[in-house]
């Protein structure tokens, strides 16, 4: 299955490219700042007098009021909105997988109330609730925005892991599993979890973008990422507060983000093709 | 059908109870109150402020008094503002709810254009464009889009208001840019949808019959597609509330948005629980309506339930 995969993925070349686009900014990233550094470049230097200039050449994205080069104060914010990603990803992830396949397989009354929760909270706003809590509680550590992100973005994972464990578990290895005197947690979590793995891959890499914007919005409205640390969320933030007078200060962190995202979709879909070419409808 | 709408309406209910109930006492845990300022209260001056809210009484007795105001309708008194919660909510939730129902309707309007034509005219070059614009439309973060559309049609051609609502036209760049996100979603479920009915059975019998083919794609296969996108109305409009928020804050719009966002740092617990209730009620009594339209355009779900 995986080597078919491989094969049909390698054939869509825009979703090649989507992927190697997404190393390349994870690379730059997380490299970027430190080679910057060999050429005296860094963060925090504050240079008043220099102030915002425009993109040139010892500054190629240009600097912010203070003076700051924007290109590695990019790179940071890239650090943190990539690492939300991830993290808050895999939060959502391990909720949502044991979520959809604990209902399905326990079935019955468990399973119906298990989906009638995620029914329900699918016509729910939670990611206000996300700025609520954020808000009230003062919370201002990257631990909680992971996990309060995590928390409401694992939903559409427990619906299709709950779909494929559905179908999965009379199969007739799983069947062969439990007439060897398996735990029914060790057949779920150890025979049935990893054939769900495709699924489960596809849209934890769909899920990464839409967990990008939330974190976008958050710190727009001011209870995301909070100063020191920057993510592209603020940096953008503080670009469109300026857009008449220095344009460039939106530009570089809306262009990295925007074109972050876009690959981590056109790159989902392709996975999500290659994975699984009966769902793929043409 | 009725018995779903009943057992529906049961069901919005437990919902609005329940969120109502974990607000309450989410925001009495929550740390620092309305009443907290650089300089503490005198003492009497507090004790009398405190007994005019009822915030001295013990917490269950609070939570009965609300719960019971609640159920008359009754949001309560802003504690920073001197109006009504329910008054700011008369005022201030049109302007939302304009800017909300014109973006459902750009994105409904041509996500389902965009859906359909991509899926009749499948992998050729305008499937392929129509399908990269909803990709983007997708990808573009709104905090992104809008200052640039307020950057290029309003500072630069002068086109359009850069902010603020006067007149119809203030409406235009908000919606747009609220509903970019939704329009691509609605797209690439409509063209998945499509592609699903074209190949079915009534389909080829219509185009047997000699309908014309515009007859056969809108009338008879577009019904069946834009199932899934009723279907998913419900969690857009979840969405929407909270990306108003931020498209309210781009354009300075005077929507409840702002006031929610203005609530939480202000600590104004009845007008933060208030707007709270009254979204959920507002989305409860959505999907209900989302349900009954899925029941009206396909039969085969009607007679299932």
């Amino acid at each position: 299955m995986w080597r078919d995969a491989w094969r049909r993925l390698r054939k869509n070349r825009m979703a090649v490219v989507c992927a190697a686009f997404t190393l390349a900014m994870v690379i730059f990233c997380v490299a970027g700042p430190w080679i910057a550094g060999l050429f005296g470049l860094d963060e925090t230097t504050i240079d008043a007098q220099l102030g915002a200039v425009s993109p040139r050449g010892a500054h190629w994205l240009g600097t912010d009021t203070l003076g700051r080069d924007m290109l590695v104060r990019c790179m940071h914010g890239g650090r943190i909105a990539l690492l939300v990603a991830l993290t808050a990803t895999l939060v959502a992830l391990v909720i949502g997988v044991s979520w959809g396949a604990i209902a399905a397989y326990a079935g019955g009354r468990t399973d119906y109330v298990m989906m009638r929760i995620v029914d329900v909270l699918y016509g729910f706003p939670t990611l206000v609730f996300v700025i609520v809590v954020m808000a009230t509680f003062n919370l201002d550590s990257l631990v909680w925005l992971f996990a309060l992100i995590g928390a409401i973005s694992w939903l559409t994972m427990a619906r299709l892991v709950r779909a494929q464990v559905m179908s999965l578990r009379h199969r007739d290895f799983v069947e062969a599993a439990r007439a060897l005197g398996a735990r029914p947690s060790r057949i779920l979590f150890r025979h049935i979890v990893p054939n769900t793995m495709g699924v489960v891959i596809v849209y934890a890499t769909l899920s990464m973008p839409s967990v990008m914007l939330y974190e976008a919005v958050l710190s727009y409205l001011g209870v995301g990422v909070h100063a020191p640390r920057a993510s592209w969320g603020t940096l953008v933030t503080e670009g469109a507060s300026q857009i008449i007078a220095y344009p460039w200060l939106l530009y570089g962190p809306g262009l990295m983000m925007a074109t972050t995202i876009f690959a981590l979709n056109f790159f989902g879909d392709g996975l999500r093709d290659a994975l699984d070419p009966q769902t793929r409808k043409d | 059908m009725l018995r779903l709408i009943v057992s529906r309406l049961a069901g919005g209910v437990a919902v609005i109870v329940a969120v109502a109930t974990l607000a309450f006492f989410l925001l009495h845990a929550a740390p620092g109150g309305p009443f907290d300022a650089e300089r503490a209260l005198p003492e009497n001056v507090r004790k009398n402020v405190e007994a005019h809210y009822h915030l001295d009484e013990p917490i269950l007795s609070q939570y009965a008094r609300y719960m019971g105001d609640l159920a008359h309708g009754d949001f309560g008194q802003s504690i920073k503002r001197v109006s009504t919660v329910s008054e700011i909510i008369r005022v201030h939730f049109p302007y939302s709810l304009a800017i909300g129902v014109s973006a459902l309707a750009i994105a409904i309007t041509f996500g389902l254009l965009m859906g359909v034509i991509a899926a009749w005219r499948r992998n050729t070059w305008l499937d392929y464009l129509l399908m990269s614009i909803a990709l983007v439309g997708i990808s573009i973060p709104s905090i992104v889009l809008g200052p640039l559309l307020v950057a290029y049609f309003s500072l630069q051609l002068g086109w359009l208001p850069p902010a603020r609502i006067e007149g119809l036209s203030s409406y235009i760049l908000p919606a747009l840019v609220l509903g970019m996100i939704y329009m691509g979603t609605i797209a690439r479920l409509s063209r998945g949808a499509m592609l699903e009915v074209l190949s079915q059975d009534f389909v080829r019998t219509a185009r047997a019959k000699g309908l014309r083919e515009r007859v056969v794609l809108w009338k008879h296969a577009a019904r069946l597609g834009v199932v899934p996108v009723v279907t998913y109305l419900g969690p857009a409009t979840a969405t929407l509330i909270s990306g108003s928020f931020v498209v309210e804050k781009i354009f300075g719009v005077p929507g409840l948005g702002s006031f929610f966002i203005e609530s939480i740092t202000n600590r104004d617990y009845p007008l933060l629980c208030g707007t709270l209730v009254f979204y959920v009620m507002f989305l409860v009594v959505l999907n209900i309506a989302v349900d009954i339209v899925h029941g009206i355009l396909d039969p085969r779900i009607r007679e299932r339930r």
